[in-house]
């Protein structure tokens, strides 16, 4: 128990560190905040101007969190179809590949030209971004599903769509929860982007205006915002895959709560 | 692959597994390894049949073909006089491992034959905390695991483990029962106390049992005929019925009549092993 504890003080210290060694090496360099704003500026902007840069927080948030809810659900059923069957696997895998490379802000004018600047272009881009990786492990998971765990249910006579409920799904699990983490910070990703080439709401949107006015600490405000943002959706996700997925890692307290 | 013929002749449904002319070959043409070759046996119902030969014998094969997890090449099979996949008979199988799902507990490990059979599955949500609970816990009590239905599967031994695996092999009394070398990995102790509890399974519900083994003390124990098979290619070669009277026990296996009677299936495999050396 002190271990744990003492491990998570130590971490602690040493993230407040290097907040306190940006805000030491910016005062010793005598550095200016249009280059690199100390972080006390950056929280300082957060607070004074925090009814001005919250609607926008809360746009891309909700934009977020769309996209991402249709990419997993497009994710989910992609990965299915690829992880249950061949054909699927050979025909959408190197499609997948092919579009997963290229750059996705490449891709935002053409949303743009189709349904016109704003959120839904945003969402587009956040869903586009974060399909990749849940696709790849939900079926690498529904590959990696051991033969004997199917040979149980099929010497009972379950119907395919029993085999993958109760196994093939399950046993997928860790995989997909460990592509949400990954998934879920590309859409932040995905949906800045597309807010930075076209919208006039959501964070994106802040940045641009803010750094074409030379309003460096706002931009870092921004930044702030989108890794908090981020780390949050993190948490979100590791606590229910905990809850999940505990089995994966053998934890007692899964054990225990499960 | 060719079609299964229409079945002019109804089969009775006695012979609860039929296998007629039955061979199974892996890989294409050029290097097709015979895992069984023509292979035909009958067994009735409420038999204990136990295979027994060496390792590449076919006797897994055998056992795959009656579960429905593996086509045969050539031949039919079938379980309670249908062809295989009608899903006419109960079944309940248990492996060499344990196999049970690591994300459920023990208790609903061995509920999952009850969620996935019918009639068991019908009501399964509304008897799940009731009446099927009670019959699991039942169940695992029987094997001596009572109170570890919260347990999840890495929190229990080896042999634990493959105590609940036959429970659940059992939960929903199965009709044919398939055990795939369900005994090999335990303590010698625990081996024989399974044994014991798995033939008076058989004397109480007279299911009819396929075990896969190569231990002959544990086919002589528990079955009431054997087969013994040979490999490359995978055939029986011997079938004889074992008259001891039940319930058996552990000192039987000390008994003169008992020892001759491994004695006489060791040498029908070293022999066929020694054949099958000068071939090849």
């Amino acid at each position: 128990m002190s271990e744990r504890v003492r491990r998570q003080v130590m971490s602690t210290a040493c993230i407040i560190g290097f907040f306190v060694l940006w805000e030491l090496l910016c005062l010793m360099f005598h550095v200016s905040d249009i280059v690199l704003p100390r972080p006390s500026q950056v929280l300082a902007t957060l607070w004074t101007r925090f009814p001005a840069i919250w609607p926008h927080a809360l746009q891309t948030l909700y934009t977020t969190m769309v996209g991402f809810g249709f990419g997993i659900a497009i994710g989910i059923l992609l990965g299915m179809l690829i992880g249950s069957s061949k054909l699927a696997y050979d025909v959408a895998y190197p499609m997948l590949v092919g579009f997963s490379s290229i750059p996705k802000v490449a891709v935002v004018p053409i949303f743009v030209l189709w349904f016109g600047a704003g959120t839904v272009p945003a969402i587009l881009t956040a869903m586009i971004m974060c399909i990749f990786p849940i696709v790849v492990n939900v079926a690498t998971g529904l590959a990696a599903t051991e033969p004997e765990l199917q040979d149980v249910m099929k010497t009972l006579r379950a119907t395919k769509l029993e085999i993958l409920w109760n196994v093939g799904l399950p046993r997928t699990m860790p995989y997909f929860f460990a592509s949400l983490k990954v998934a879920a910070t590309l859409a932040f990703v995905g949906t800045v982007i597309s807010e930075t080439v076209a919208s006039n709401r959501g964070i994106g949107n802040l940045m641009m205006i803010a750094s074409s006015s030379f309003d460096v600490p706002l931009v870092f405000a921004g930044l702030f915002i989108l890794a908090a943002l981020g780390v949050g959706l993190y948490i979100v996700f590791s606590l229910i895959e905990a809850r999940v997925t505990g089995w994966a890692v053998r934890s007692d307290s899964f054990a225990a709560g499960g | 692959m060719n079609a299964p013929l229409a079945h002019p002749k109804p089969r009775a449904v006695d012979n609860v597994i039929e296998l007629e002319k039955v061979r199974v070959t892996f890989g294409t043409a050029k290097n097709a390894v015979t895992a069984l070759a023509e292979t035909s046996l009958r067994i009735d119902k409420g038999e204990f049949v136990a295979l027994v030969g060496p390792s590449g014998c076919g006797k897994s094969t055998i056992l795959k073909l009656v579960a429905g997890t593996l086509n045969a090449t050539q031949g039919n099979v079938f379980v309670a006089g249908r062809e295989i996949g009608a899903g006419a008979a109960r079944i309940g199988m248990a492996f060499q491992n344990p196999t049970l799902l690591p994300w459920l507990n023990i208790r609903d490990n061995v509920m999952l034959p009850l969620k996935i059979v019918p009639p068991f599955k019908e009501r399964f949500s509304a008897k799940r905390k009731t009446e099927y609970r009670d019959r699991v816990e039942a169940s695992l009590t029987q094997v001596g695991l009572g109170g570890f239905g919260d347990k999840f599967p890495w929190q229990l031994s080896g042999g634990m483990q493959q105590r609940a695996s036959l429970c659940r092999a059992l939960i929903h009394d199965p009709t044919l029962l398939l055990l795939d070398e369900p005994f090999g990995a335990l303590d010698q102790f625990t081996r024989e106390e399974l044994w014991e509890i798995m033939q008076n399974l058989w004397i109480e519900k007279r299911p009819t049992v396929l075990l896969v083994t190569h231990d002959l003390k544990e086919a002589a124990y528990l079955a009431s005929r054997i087969c013994v098979m040979q490999a490359r290619p995978g055939r029986i070669v011997d079938d004889s019925t074992v008259p001891f009277a039940r319930p058996r026990t552990i000192d039987v296996s000390f008994e003169p009549d008992f020892v001759t009677l491994t004695q006489r299936l060791r040498q029908r495999i070293v022999a066929a092993r020694a054949v099958q050396e000068i071939v090849s």
